[in-house]
């Protein structure tokens, strides 16, 4: 990249600089002509001079030139006014020039806020491009945070620069100057008091300012690693945690910052110190105008209009000088921080652009041999990790993998996906280096995965598909307004430099997904789901979020009449008994006394958590019917047997997990209510012990519990009261209840909520389990199993994928190389973190699946588990960076080599 | 079923006779109560072990895998513990627990019962007792298996 700022400015907006200057020099007329106006006003209508005799008049507005060789040129002849007309007209045109000076003001700062903005998207965008474009050992040492910084906060100041860089000297040195020639003209010696006064100024200043750059690099590069850290501890978490690190990171991050303050504070000391230079310098000279000039004045050589328009022209003066030299402290400013972003973005043997050209075509496909040639690779250090191997992967032929831990095998699968460059040697496709190849051709034709997965903050589908999004295949259609605004974007993009590329078009390459559009593209991506096994973690995630109706319509009907396909359904299979639904009139056993009794989700502030015992509606239904009698004897009892079985046991004994409707903590509470209110009965109680006690009724489920408090009578009284509720509910609070309805779809509720709509019964062990195997069956049964797993799909993964387990984020990562249609797939110890037994399955239900519809892509696979290596045609066996073994698996095996002692261990 | 009732019947496992009742209204509060039709596993043999049960009614059949298939080595009695050792030696099941009758159970979860064991020396001595009981019966049967394997050696 450019080096200096000044050029790089300078070529990519020459022509808008230009003109810039242009309307700058032209501003100048109306501003010159603004300094001598006041003059004029003083002189002639309010002193009175030309106007001697009453009635006088004078020519206005005369405009005339004596131009060489054609005379004198008159465009308007003028007007004759009296002196008070005259006045009225001076003051006028100088009301005039004020609006013409703020309008040519108005449009240069529009303008160059303008250029700035785009020269300040050009270079973020180079910079990020040229991330892109780092080889992949670079990127070892740098800390992602400091980058991003970079790209974000350093070169802003550029952008506000920009416009400025050419246009600022040339507007303010013009003002400096007209105001300085302006000085002269009225008298030559004030005139020269102020430029030498100026001179001092302009030499001692930015002297004095050197100092301020320094420290200005300091606090950059200082803030610069402070984000880095940061976005290490961020990271690091875990580890901090795990070794009780917390405080070193504090001790590190408080002397860090420590350092910042001292060099902001220095900035800060010696800024001021120059501000009060530069302002008694500037301050200086009006001191020397009104002592001299006043004498001058005085003595009667200097007319007082011309010393007042000096003093009044040197108000002038100061201001643009100032911003001048300022204008030259953000610049070497902003010098100083490009050449830092650019020495830190100036790396060798970046990978050219022509590589990475999109193809929104299809690229062609590799169907020559992918070989190694005399490869070598060394680490970091210079450490060979793989020396002078050379092998040839045939099209359709599977390989394996084996060796020990620093075997080597694992950087040469590397290798095949360019993450690591050769030392000596090459890597070639049918003869071209594989690093010359565009990455359209080789990041399409050959699929890697390896253990170490990166996803992208989005959906569980943003990140399946992400490996099929090469080029916007399909434009998006805009209409109206939104078609103006992408003719804008467009526009604008080429203006700055960046690729128009619409980031809305569809981008997913449904062929290479074996599908023809985003409607069929289910079936494959589900049997490579199924494949990876995360089919049913998907379904999981689907069946435990909450959907709103309105989003997937039908899909809440199908629901509902999934509630009875899976009661037939139990039925038939005898197992009736694991789910107890809800029904409107009766009492369900498995669920609380309080789901029973509000028999409705609470989405409202009137009844979600504590408010509904406080909801006098509420309390009155319940009082009237004299329910709240018997919960109090209820959850009195309750407290009882709690308190009984709690009481003698440590707060930390794992028993208490089995206590649903109180904590550890609660226990001595209860205690000292029970003393309280022993004997006493419900009316001798309080309001809030009241509310304490019954709290607890209302969590009991029986069959759980089993203290034996639920008769016939008091179920039936709870349905009776249930109805009561929802029958009076007046109209305010209906929209706070969502009501258990068979026949509706409940918005509040977990889907798997809403297709059991009842609970599971806790007299089978693994009730749920064998629940949600019937569930999924039904599912793809009633055809709703694509939509379901859709809902799946749609989950967030968090930053980096977190919100998924480390073995799901392995199946993902397989997954998404699966689903694109590759002639070489490269995995590279993909499944580290699954048992033997998994590995073995998904090993060979992958092995199938990249044969499907008669395809035959050739696969290498790292493996972790030797013992799979006879699932393969050939095996590669690699021992300390060498290749020292290669045959099938029956050769080897009876060869007696390393490869034998590999898989007897 | 209640939990005082359990506790009646809790108190008549052998195990469990020397508890006092408040224990044992806890261990019963504390344990999941379960029932299983005929025919079905409370457990396999090969799976993690995470809890032990304590059979208030019904009968099982102990089966042990064979190249044969499953063979029946013994019967779960009414009043009995099964699954303790899984959870006792960390290792994964050693039979599968099949019920031949309706079977009611309380099933007591692996750190539950561990507590357990921890907090009443008396259920702790019990449970040694069962199985030493166990390991003499089984080294009886195992003498008794090789005599008869010496006497007639063409068998095998």
């Amino acid at each position: 990249m450019e080096k200096s700022i000044a050029r790089y400015i300078w070529t990519h907006t020459r022509g808008q600089q230009l003109w810039i200057l242009l309307v700058v020099a032209v501003s100048m007329i109306p501003y010159f002509l603004s300094f001598d106006l006041p003059k004029q006003i003083v002189n002639g209508p309010i002193q009175g001079q030309g106007f001697d005799q009453p009635g006088a008049t004078q020519t206005f507005m005369n405009i005339s030139f004596n131009l060489p060789w054609l005379g004198t040129v008159t465009l308007f002849d003028g007007v004759e006014l009296t002196r008070m007309q005259t006045l009225f007209a001076l003051s006028m045109v100088f009301l005039l020039l004020v609006i013409i000076n703020g309008l040519f003001k108005f449009y240069i700062n529009t303008y160059k806020g303008r250029l700035g903005e785009r020269l300040l998207r050009r270079i973020r965008f180079e910079l990020v491009d040229r991330i892109l474009r780092f080889p992949p050992g670079q990127f070892k040492r740098m800390k992602g945070a400091e980058v991003s910084s970079m790209v974000k906060d350093e070169v802003e100041p550029l952008g506000g620069f920009t416009g400025d860089a050419f246009v600022q000297p040339a507007l303010l040195g013009g003002q400096a100057l007209t105001a300085l020639f302006f000085i002269f003209m009225q008298n030559t010696w004030l005139g020269l008091i102020a430029a030498v006064m100026v001179g001092v100024q302009a030499v001692i200043i930015p002297r004095m300012r050197r100092r301020l750059l320094v420290l200005g690099r300091e606090r950059q590069i200082t803030a610069r690693e402070l984000a880095g850290r940061v976005s290490e501890i961020v990271d690091g978490i875990g580890t901090i945690h795990a070794y009780d690190t917390s405080n070193y990171e504090r001790a590190d991050i408080a002397s860090r910052l420590g350092r910042i303050f001292k060099i902001r504070y220095d900035l800060y000391q010696w800024k001021f110190l120059v501000k009060f230079i530069n302002n008694f310098l500037a301050q200086l000279t009006p001191f020397l105008f009104y002592c001299i000039g006043g004498y001058l004045a005085l003595q009667g050589r200097l007319d007082i209009g011309q010393l007042i328009a000096v003093i009044s022209a040197y108000k002038d003066l100061p201001g643009p000088l100032k911003d001048l030299i300022d204008w030259d402290q953000t610049r070497q400013d902003v010098q100083v921080k490009y050449v830092q972003v650019v020495e830190q973005f100036s790396v060798d043997k970046t990978i050219d652009p022509a590589i990475q050209a999109i193809a929104i075509k299809d690229a062609g496909s590799l169907k020559h041999p992918l070989a190694a040639v005399n490869l070598s690779l060394a680490d970091d250090s210079g450490a060979k990790l793989l020396e002078r191997v050379s092998v040839q992967i045939h099209p359709g032929e599977t390989v394996a993998i084996v060796g020990g831990a620093a075997g080597g095998g694992d950087m040469l699968a590397e290798a095949f996906a360019r993450l690591t460059w050769p030392e000596s040697g090459k890597v070639t496709a049918g003869g071209d280096d594989l690093l010359e190849l565009p990455e359209s051709v080789t990041g399409r034709a050959i699929s890697y995965v390896s253990s170490d997965a990166y996803f992208f903050y989005g959906t569980l589908r943003d990140n399946l598909l992400y490996g099929l999004k090469h080029a916007p295949l399909k434009e998006a259609v805009y209409e109206g307004s939104g078609a103006a605004h992408r003719k804008w974007q467009i526009a604008e993009a080429k203006l700055a430099g960046n690729p128009d590329y619409d980031v809305n078009s569809d981008w997913i390459d449904y062929d290479a997904a074996n599908a023809t559009n985003r409607d069929d593209l289910f079936t494959p991506v589900l049997s490579v789901l199924d494949t990876v096994q995360l089919s049913k973690d998907i379904l999981d995630l689907a069946l435990r979020s909450t959907v709103s109706p309105n989003e997937h319509p039908g899909l809440a009907e199908g629901i509902v009449e999934m509630r009875h396909a899976l009661r037939e359904e139990l039925e038939e299979a005898g197992l009736s008994s694991l789910v107890v639904s809800f029904e409107p009139g009766a009492y369900n056993t498995e669920a609380t006394v309080g789901e029973n009794l509000l028999f409705g989700t609470a989405t409202g502030p009137a009844f979600i958590g504590k408010a509904i015992g406080k909801n006098a509606y509420f309390r009155s239904v319940v009082g009237r019917s004299g329910l709240d009698r018997v919960l109090f004897d209820m959850g009195y009892s309750i407290a009882e047997n709690a308190v009984e079985l709690f009481a003698d046991l440590p707060p930390d004994h794992p028993f208490f997990q089995q206590l649903t409707f109180m904590t550890a903590d609660d226990i001595p509470e209860y205690q000292l209510l029970l003393q309280k209110l022993k004997g006493k009965g419900f009316d001798a109680a309080s309001e809030d012990d009241r509310g304490q006690i019954i709290r607890l009724s209302f969590r009991y489920v029986e069959p759980r519990h089993r203290f034996g408090l639920l008769t016939d009578e008091l179920m039936a009284k709870i349905v009776d009261v249930r109805r009561q509720f929802h029958d009076g509910m007046p109209e305010s609070m209906r929209g706070d209840i969502e009501r258990y309805d068979p026949e509706h779809y409940l918005a509040s509720a977990s889907l798997m909520d809403n297709i059991l709509f009842g609970r599971i019964s806790h007299k089978h062990t693994d009730g749920s389990k064998r629940i949600r195997s019937i569930v999924s069956s039904l599912l793809n049964s009633l055809g709703l199993l694509e939509r379901v797993i859709d809902i799946g799909l749609d989950f967030n993964l968090g930053a980096g994928g977190k919100r998924l387990t480390a073995v799901q984020r392995q199946k993902l990562n397989l997954a998404r190389a699966l689903v694109r249609k590759s002639e070489y797939y490269i995995f590279n110890r993909p499944l580290p973190g699954l048992d033997h037994r998994l590995q073995d399955e998904i090993v060979r239900d992958v092995l199938k699946l990249v044969r499907r519809d008669g395809r035959d892509p050739a696969v290498v696979w790292v493996l972790s588990n030797t013992g799979l290596a006879n699932l393969f045609d050939r095996v590669l066996v690699f021992d300390r960076g060498l290749l020292v073994e290669e045959g099938t698996h029956a050769a080897l095996v009876e060869n007696n080599g390393i490869f034998k002692e590999l898989v007897s261990s | 079923m209640l939990l005082k009732d359990e506790v009646q019947m809790l108190r008549r496992v052998p195990l469990f006779s020397n508890v006092e009742p408040g224990k044992l209204k806890l261990l019963a509060f504390t344990s999941d109560r379960v029932s299983y039709d005929p025919g079905e596993a409370l457990f396999h043999q090969g799976d993690t072990g995470d809890a032990a049960y304590v059979v208030l009614a019904g009968k099982a059949d102990i089966l042990v895998d064979s190249s044969t298939g499953p063979i029946k080595i013994a019967e779960v009695e009414t009043n009995s513990i099964v699954g303790e050792i899984a959870i006792l030696c960390d290792v994964s099941r050693t039979a599968t627990v099949q019920t031949t009758t309706p079977l009611e159970a309380l099933r007591i979860r692996k750190e539950h019962f561990l507590k357990l064991l921890t907090d009443f020396p008396e259920i702790t001595i019990e449970i040694m007792r069962v199985l030493a009981d166990r390991l003499s019966h089984t080294t009886s049967e195992l003498s008794e298996a090789r005599s008869r394997a010496r006497k007639d050696p063409e068998l095998h």
